[in-house]
């Protein structure tokens, strides 16, 4: 019995092809939930999706003429910052609908471009992302990554702080908002061209989102949530690789699904201590991420 | 520098023979790059001064507290600034939810004085700590800030603005909100930190408040009136918040004149 599981618990780890996934999981995992926790308290959860969705035309081209994916991902990131910017200056349009506008057509327009009968059967893989299939030069982005993030997270902690509580009195104790939020946005663009390829243009957003919001749920301060999301990541990350192995299921969505289960049961079981501590009723949950693709 | 050593109390602005003028303002006019929207703005302040800042919603208060602290360039007139300014905001637009602890936020006034790569040193911490420890906070200084009272929040953005070390300390509307007793905690603080030779620009609704303080500035859309209670008469009141003022006989306060607004405004 107790070889058995001990037998379930190693056989991944026989080959490299899943040591490597095992290693990129963990990476995007540190990555993916230390810049999650600012991006919930900037109120980026939409617009991380939104880039995400956004750059699948600049993957498909690459793939098409063979170019290096994460060259084709920053060209289509670029594009789409662009059309957001001029979408959101039509009079009468609101911000969210340009963006969603601008998201929709460019997302369309990649698997209009994917689906053409002369592409490589290459769109599930972007879509859903192709873990098992990371090379060592995806391995040293993620590591490279973890830090620059880490780095620009530590460096910055006091600003960021200063902005996301106070953004209106930032100018005032000597924090330009604008600088804060270009650093925070160009960390978020890095993260989704180098998450894009393991874990796919769908299921990106939940290694930034899930262990974040379920990290806020669990911990009170800033640098114990930061910490908090990460392991979460990381586990979930590496629990849904175990799934993927022994159920066979895709990797990428397999990870998915775990993250969010791990939210869902940090939800359930504060949720269920929340009647001892209804006198701080008044501060406001979190909103689990659901948004529609 | 400061001496890294002297850390018993948060640094007030150098001693002086007879208060320092801090500010001295002369027909300003303040606005956001179109008409100016607060025009004709003239006074002094000196360390140690209290001045009530009068006016309705919308009356200027908020523009010209900007245009102090750099925000805003001044549409004209003179604006000569010899000190620091650090603000304090009202605690009810002030988030709930950030998972911060009021040294935390005290700490946030250290980070002005710090280049972009460094990091708030053992030093600036004990700072923030000494701060809150002069706003009567030191037994909370690691409790969620969410958690803490209005008044016991007001207190802690005071406490970022001393660890701001700014002689100049504007307060916008600091006792909304605050019952009796966090009320009364805040005005004994506020007299403390002029008394230590900070220069305080109070926004209140308040005219009795105003009138304890000693200085009052009445604005709405232009400066009404500028200096000692006296200068708060019926018709300064009826100008500066554009109603009327209707007397009440209450049993405690005696006569009493009140403001009736004609109409509110939200800007």
């Amino acid at each position: 019995m107790t070889l058995a599981v001990l037998h379930w618990l190693t056989d991944p780890w026989s080959e490299a092809l899943t040591r490597r996934a095992l290693a990129e999981v963990v990476l995007l995992g540190i990555a993916g939930g230390a810049l999650g926790c600012w991006l919930i308290f900037f109120n980026l959860a939409y617009s991380a999706e939104s880039l995400a969705h956004a750059l699948l035309p600049g993957l498909v081209v690459a793939a098409l003429l063979g170019l290096p994916l994460l060259l084709g991902g920053a060209a289509g990131l670029a594009v789409a910052a662009v059309a957001v910017a001029l979408a959101g200056r039509i009079p009468g349009l609101d911000r969210d609908t340009a963006t969603a506008v601008v998201v929709t057509t460019l997302f369309g327009l990649g698997a209009l471009l994917a689906l053409e009968p002369d592409v490589p059967a290459r769109l599930q893989a972007l879509l859903f992302g192709d873990v098992l299939g990371v090379s060592d030069t995806d391995l040293a982005l993620a590591l490279g990554l973890v830090v620059v993030v880490a780095g620009a997270l530590w460096v910055g902690h006091g600003r960021l702080l200063v902005v996301g509580f106070d953004r209106l009195n930032a100018p005032a104790l000597g924090v330009g908002t604008l600088a804060v939020d270009v650093a925070l946005l160009g960390l978020l663009a890095a993260a989704l061209l180098v998450a894009v390829q393991g874990l796919g243009n769908l299921l990106v957003v939940a290694v930034l989102i899930a262990p974040a919001a379920a990290a806020r749920l669990i911990t009170r301060r800033m640098v114990p949530m930061i910490v908090a999301s990460a392991a979460i990541a990381t586990v979930a990350g590496v629990g849904g690789m175990y799934v993927s192995f022994h159920a066979r299921t895709a990797a990428g969505a397999s990870i998915a699904g775990a993250l969010v289960v791990v939210y869902l049961l940090v939800a359930g079981v504060t949720g269920a201590a929340e009647p001892a501590r209804r006198r701080r009723a008044d501060r406001p949950r979190p909103v689990p991420y659901a948004r529609p693709g | 520098m400061r001496d890294p050593g002297d850390l018993s109390t948060p640094p007030g602005p150098p001693e002086r023979p007879g208060p320092a003028e801090l500010l001295l303002i002369e027909d300003l006019d303040c606005g956001y790059g179109g008409r100016p929207v607060l025009t004709g703005v003239g006074m002094s302040l000196r360390a140690g001064d209290r001045v009530a800042v009068l006016g309705p919603n919308g009356g200027g208060k908020t523009t010209l507290f900007r245009t102090l602290l750099g925000e805003l360039d001044p549409v004209a007139g003179r604006l000569d600034l010899r000190a620091r300014c650090a603000v304090v905001p009202q605690t009810e637009r002030s988030r709930l939810d950030f998972p911060v602890s009021a040294t935390d936020v005290a700490l946030m006034g250290a980070v002005s004085r710090l280049a972009w790569w460094r990091r708030p040193s053992r030093s600036d911490r004990t700072l923030a700590r000494a701060a809150l420890a002069q706003v009567g906070l030191a037994a909370h200084a690691d409790t969620t800030f969410g958690d803490l009272s209005g008044g016991q929040r007001q207190r802690v953005l005071v406490a970022r603005a001393l660890v701001q070390d700014a002689p100049i300390v504007l307060l916008d509307e600091p006792f909304t909100g605050l019952d009796a007793v966090s009320a009364e905690q805040l005005e004994q603080l506020l007299e403390a930190l002029a008394d230590e030779g900070r220069a305080l620009l109070i926004a209140t609704h308040d005219v009795d408040q105003a009138r304890r303080w000693g200085t009052v500035l009445c604005l709405n859309g232009r400066q009404i009136a500028m200096g000692g209670t006296d200068v708060l008469t019926r018709e300064v009141l009826e100008a500066t918040y554009g109603g009327e003022i209707v007397d009440i006989d209450c049993a405690v306060h005696g006569h009493h004149p009140a403001v009736l607004p004609p109409h509110h405004h939200e800007h």
